[in-house]
């Protein structure tokens, strides 16, 4: 795919959602062992509401879906992720407002404005064990593929092998952010949660971009 | 899991029912968004209160709405944060146009979505100032890192300045009296037993029947240190003594003892620790002045303790010996 439109990233939504779900007990489980057993339970709510908001509100682009799935994750997720997430999509949507489809560039770009937005609200820098050390190495990945001509599907599936990479390298980091930080030296030998989440988003994004 | 509800997706729709029809008098119930909030507010020309939190930790925040207290709580799902809509609504809801007071404890969820809320309410123009409470000594405070919890201090703090705001106080008076309570207490707790969360069933953690863990926070967060369990004695000996190492508290001092059950351990118990922990204090030089014994900021059914120490002065004492009636806590009133 060379580049896409309202209707593929209503598949992406769709796609994630479907995983979050799938996804639940294992996200909550994570979230167990280094913080309070809620990460899926939270994610699940807030996806599944943005579902629900999209099809009520059938969006006119990009960007307004993008906007109804933060408004729904800033309001149904709470926790850490759900304004950190909420920010994300928000900032996603501001960057790509008024295009009709997008190029890897354009989803680059976006990406790119979703991280920092989360940096500014959460203040958590790479090998702080969080969501960060999926999507800092994802978006690495999609720039170089940018950068070297690659196309969206190409591109997010690059993003989406970098953040399982990231994802696995948070097992031995020391937590600095969030509830897992309150664990000092034992929040070690397990794997984020919310960096998993993360990969789980854009693992979706390959699914329905891939071919 | 064993619990008496009627479905885990409405744990908290269905307890804010039963508070709504058990205190008619003193609170009402907004179901949408959720929050709790006094009968009579917004009351005229006082400083309005608003704190939240997850709930599980229960008779906080929302047994505390009333006289004397608080003005609104916003209860989240269990052990998750609350979210800004409901903190905004809330903030709205009791706003009287003397300013509104955000009580937040420190954990990264409660802060980011009580600052989106704070700015949401700025932008209609609403005064807010937010505090943020961090207590907890279990967890090593570092500018790298998410900072200390915020726990028992949480209840203290609330108490003491919904005094200070009945009196009349400014926001800004309000607020500081919220840093001063924040910098004068020091709280850890430890659990016997794990909980479990509603929704997702099963115990968040596994402790050996023989097992305790220290320094647990109020969400089943594991704590710093597993050990095998000890006497009543000696675990006060290791709260308190972290208390008292963290170097606010000392010899020659007044302090507020708050022995707080969460959730599971009975009274029989907390007066156990209670005459420990006034023996541990007197063999410190540190006098109980005024005490709080009971279950006020709980984590579900996890038997354990937490043990908060409050330095007071004559200002501290008088807000904490004013009238409160609230459903969780009422005295003089
Ligand atoms: N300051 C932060 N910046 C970025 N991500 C964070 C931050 N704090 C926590 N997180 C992410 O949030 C995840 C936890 O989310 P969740 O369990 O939903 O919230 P909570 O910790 O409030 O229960 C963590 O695994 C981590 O990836
Ligand atoms: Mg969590």
């Amino acid at each position: 795919m060379n580049s896409v439109g309202l209707e593929e990233v209503l598949a992406w939504l769709r796609e994630a959602a479907a995983r979050i779900e799938e996804q639940k007990e294992y996200l909550t489980q994570l979230d167990s062992a280094i913080g309070d057993a809620d990460h899926g339970i939270n994610m699940n709510r807030g996806f599944k509401a943005a579902l629900e908001r999209l099809e009520a509100n059938p969006p006119e682009d990009i960007a307004a879906a993008l906007k109804s799935v933060a408004m729904a994750l800033i309001g149904k997720v709470g926790g850490a992720s759900g304004p950190l997430y909420g920010t994300m999509f928000m900032e996603m949507a501001k960057a790509i407002d008024g295009k009709e489809r997008l190029e890897a560039a354009d989803v680059a770009a976006a990406f790119r404005a979703g991280i920092d937005g989360i940096k500014a609200r959460g203040k958590a820098e790479e090998g702080d064990k969080t969501m960060i050390d999926a999507l800092e190495p994802a978006y690495a990945a999609l720039q170089e593929a940018v950068a070297s001509g690659a196309g969206v599907g190409e591109a997010i599936a690059a993003a989406a092998d970098a953040a399982a990479r990231g994802m696995e390298a948070t097992i031995p980091l020391v937590a600095r952010k969030g509830r897992a930080s309150y664990l000092g030296e034992r929040s070690a030998g397990h794997q984020d949660p919310g960096a998993t989440s993360s990969h789980l988003l854009l693992a979706a994004a390959a699914e329905a971009w891939g071919s | 899991m064993k619990k008496l509800i009627n479905n885990v997706d409405d744990v908290v729709r269905d307890e804010l029912e039963g508070i709504q029809l058990a205190h008619p008098h003193d609170v009402k119930v907004s179901l949408d968004p959720y929050y709790i909030y006094r009968a009579d507010a917004p009351v005229q020309g006082k400083v309005a209160i608003v704190s939240g939190g997850g709930s599980g930790h229960e008779p906080m925040h929302g047994g505390f709405v009333g006289m004397g207290m608080l003005d609104a709580a916003c209860p989240g799902e269990v052990f998750t944060s609350p979210t800004p809509d409901q903190m905004l609504e809330a903030t709205k809801a009791v706003s009287s146009g003397a300013g509104v007071l955000h009580i937040v404890k420190n954990y990264t969820g409660d802060v980011l979505n009580f600052e989106m809320a704070a700015d949401m309410a700025r932008d209609e123009g609403i005064e807010v100032e937010s505090v943020v409470i961090d207590d907890d000594v279990a967890v090593q405070d570092s500018l790298y890192t998410a900072g200390r919890r915020g726990v028992g201090a949480t209840v203290l703090a609330e108490k003491i300045c919904g005094a200070a705001a009945e009196e009349g106080r400014p926001l800004s008076e309000v607020a500081d009296l919220c840093r001063k309570v924040n910098d004068n207490a020091r709280s850890m707790g430890m659990a016997l037993t794990s909980c479990t969360v509603p929704a997702a069933g099963k115990p968040t953690f596994e402790l050996g029947e023989d097992e305790m863990e220290i320094g647990i926070g109020i969400h089943g967060e594991p704590g710093r240190e597993r050990m095998k369990v000890k006497s009543a004695a000696e675990v006060v000996e290791i709260l308190a003594g972290a208390i008292l190492d963290d170097g606010v508290i000392g010899s020659g001092d007044n302090v507020l003892a708050f022995v707080n059950s969460m959730g599971g351990t009975p009274l029989i118990e907390l007066y156990i620790v209670y005459r420990d922990l006034h023996r541990f204090l007197e063999g410190r030089g540190v006098t109980i002045t005024r005490n709080l014994i009971g279950p006020y900021i709980t984590s579900l059914e996890m038997q354990g303790v937490s043990i908060t120490l409050l330095k007071l002065d004559d200002e501290l004492t008088r807000l904490w010996d004013a009238p409160v009636k609230t459903p969780g806590m009422r005295w003089g009133a």
